[in-house]
C-alpha cells in the first residue's frame, strides 16, 4: 500500500466514480475506513486483512469490554464474539459506554452488537448471552484466536483462564476497580508462559472488592479497556504483546505506571493441565 | 540488611505511606517478615508483592538493597 494509492482512495470524489462489483466497492470502502491506520509502517494492507479475518472472544461488555469492543470494532477486527449474561442497568452508563438510556433493561450483548454495527456494518458478530461456564465456555474460546477478558468476577477469570490452557489460546486479561487497575497477556499458546492462576490463587477472598462496593472512577476503565485494545491489536499484528508474561498496575490516582515480570509458577496446576494438552 | 519498600494504588491509602526504607537487625527476612513489619493487615496471599520488578510471593528471601512493591488485587471489569 503506498501513500499515493491512499491518497487516491481517499478523496471525496469516490462516491460519484462508476460502480464496479460488490467486492470491489467493498474493498474501496474498507481502504477509506481503515486509511488512518493503514497510514501507519505497523500496518499493511495485508495486516488489515489479517485483522479483518481474526476472530476475538470478548467476556464482559461492561466498564472494561465496552471500550475493548469500541476499538477492536472500529479497528476492524472482523469477528466478534461478544459474551455477557448481564441486562443493561441504569449504573452501568457512567463508564459502560457501548450502552446507551434505550438499552435499559436489553441484554448486553444485543445492545453492544447494535453500537458495534452502527460503527463497522460489515462486522462478524456471535452473541454468547450468558454467563460463561462449563461446554458453551469451552466452545466459545475453542473457537476464536485469542481471548480478552474484561470480566468482573475471579470464578469467572479462572474458568476462563483454565479453558484457555485447554485450547491453547493467548488471553488478554484486564480488570480495574477505585482508580487503578491491571491487565496481562498469558501466551497459553507457549509452553512455558505464565498464566492467571499463576497470579492469583482461588482461594483467596481478602480485599477483593467489586466496582458495585467499591466504586470506580469511570475513565480508568477507559484506561485499562483501551490498553487491552492496543495490546489486542498489536498481537494480531506482530504476534506478540508488550503485556507477554508482564503485570501492568495502573494507578490513576498518582498517574503512576508499573509492570512487573510474571514468571511461571512451578505448582501451577493450570499451567501443569496445559503442558499435558494434546 | 535495608530494602526498600513501596506501596501501590489503594494499598498505599490502607498503609497510609507511599515508599520507605525498612532495616532488619538479621542477615535474613522474608517478604513475608516484612509485611508483618510494615502492615496490620493479615499476611495474606491476597496481597501481590514484586521485588526488583520481578512478580514472586510471601516466602521469597529478601537482599540488602531489594526493592519491593506491594499492590492489591483488582477483578472489576
Amino acid at each position: 500500500m503506498t501513500d499515493a494509492s491512499l491518497k487516491a482512495v481517499s478523496t471525496p470524489s469516490i462516491p460519484d466514480e462508476p460502480r464496479t462489483t460488490a467486492k470491489t466497492e467493498l474493498a474501496r470502502e474498507q481502504l477509506i475506513r481503515y486509511s488512518r491506520q493503514l497510514r501507519l509502517p505497523d500496518v499493511t494492507a495485508a495486516d488489515q486483512q489479517r485483522l479483518l479475518n481474526t476472530r476475538v472472544a470478548l467476556i464482559g461488555l461492561g466498564g472494561l469490554g465496552s471500550p475493548t469492543a469500541l476499538y477492536l470494532a472500529s479497528s476492524g477486527i472482523g469477528h466478534l464474539t461478544l459474551c455477557d449474561g448481564d441486562n443493561v442497568e441504569l449504573s452501568n452508563l457512567h463508564r459502560q459506554l457501548l450502552h446507551s438510556m434505550a438499552d435499559l433493561g436489553r441484554n448486553k450483548c444485543d445492545s453492544a452488537q447494535d453500537r458495534l454495527r452502527s460503527i463497522n456494518p460489515v462486522l462478524s458478530i456471535t452473541k454468547v448471552p450468558e454467563y460463561l461456564a462449563g461446554p458453551v465456555l469451552d466452545t466459545t474460546i475453542a473457537s476464536c484466536d485469542l481471548v480478552v477478558d474484561a470480566s468482573d468476577n475471579f470464578p469467572t477469570r479462572f474458568a476462563v483462564n483454565a479453558s484457555c490452557a485447554r485450547h491453547l489460546k493467548p488471553l488478554l486479561s484486564g480488570s480495574v476497580i477505585r482508580m487503578e487497575g491491571q491487565a496481562s497477556m498469558f501466551r497459553h499458546d507457549l509452553l512455558h508462559a505464565p498464566c492467571y492462576r499463576c497470579l492469583y490463587s482461588p482461594d483467596e477472598d481478602n480485599l477483593f472488592g467489586s466496582c458495585d462496593g467499591e466504586g470506580i472512577l469511570a475513565p480508568v476503565a477507559g484506561i485499562i479497556g483501551t490498553i487491552m485494545a492496543t495490546e489486542t491489536l498489536k498481537f494480531v499484528l506482530t504476534g506478540q504483546s508488550s503485556l507477554d508474561g508482564q503485570l501492568l498496575q495502573v494507578d490513576a490516582r498518582q498517574l503512576n505506571m508499573k509492570l512487573s515480570l510474571l514468571r511461571n509458577d512451578p505448582s501451577c496446576p493450570t499451567c501443569a493441565a496445559r503442558r499435558t494438552s494434546p | 540488611m535495608k530494602v526498600k519498600v513501596r506501596y501501590f494504588a489503594s494499598l498505599r491509602d490502607k498503609i497510609g505511606r507511599s515508599d520507605e526504607q525498612v532495616s532488619f537487625d538479621g542477615a535474613s527476612a522474608t517478604v513475608s517478615d516484612l509485611w508483618t513489619k510494615v502492615s496490620n493487615i493479615p499476611a495474606s496471599d491476597s496481597i501481590l508483592v514484586a521485588v526488583n520488578m520481578e512478580y514472586t510471593n510471601m516466602n521469597h528471601k529478601l537482599k540488602d538493597g531489594d526493592e519491593v512493591a506491594f499492590f492489591p488485587p483488582v477483578t472489576g471489569g
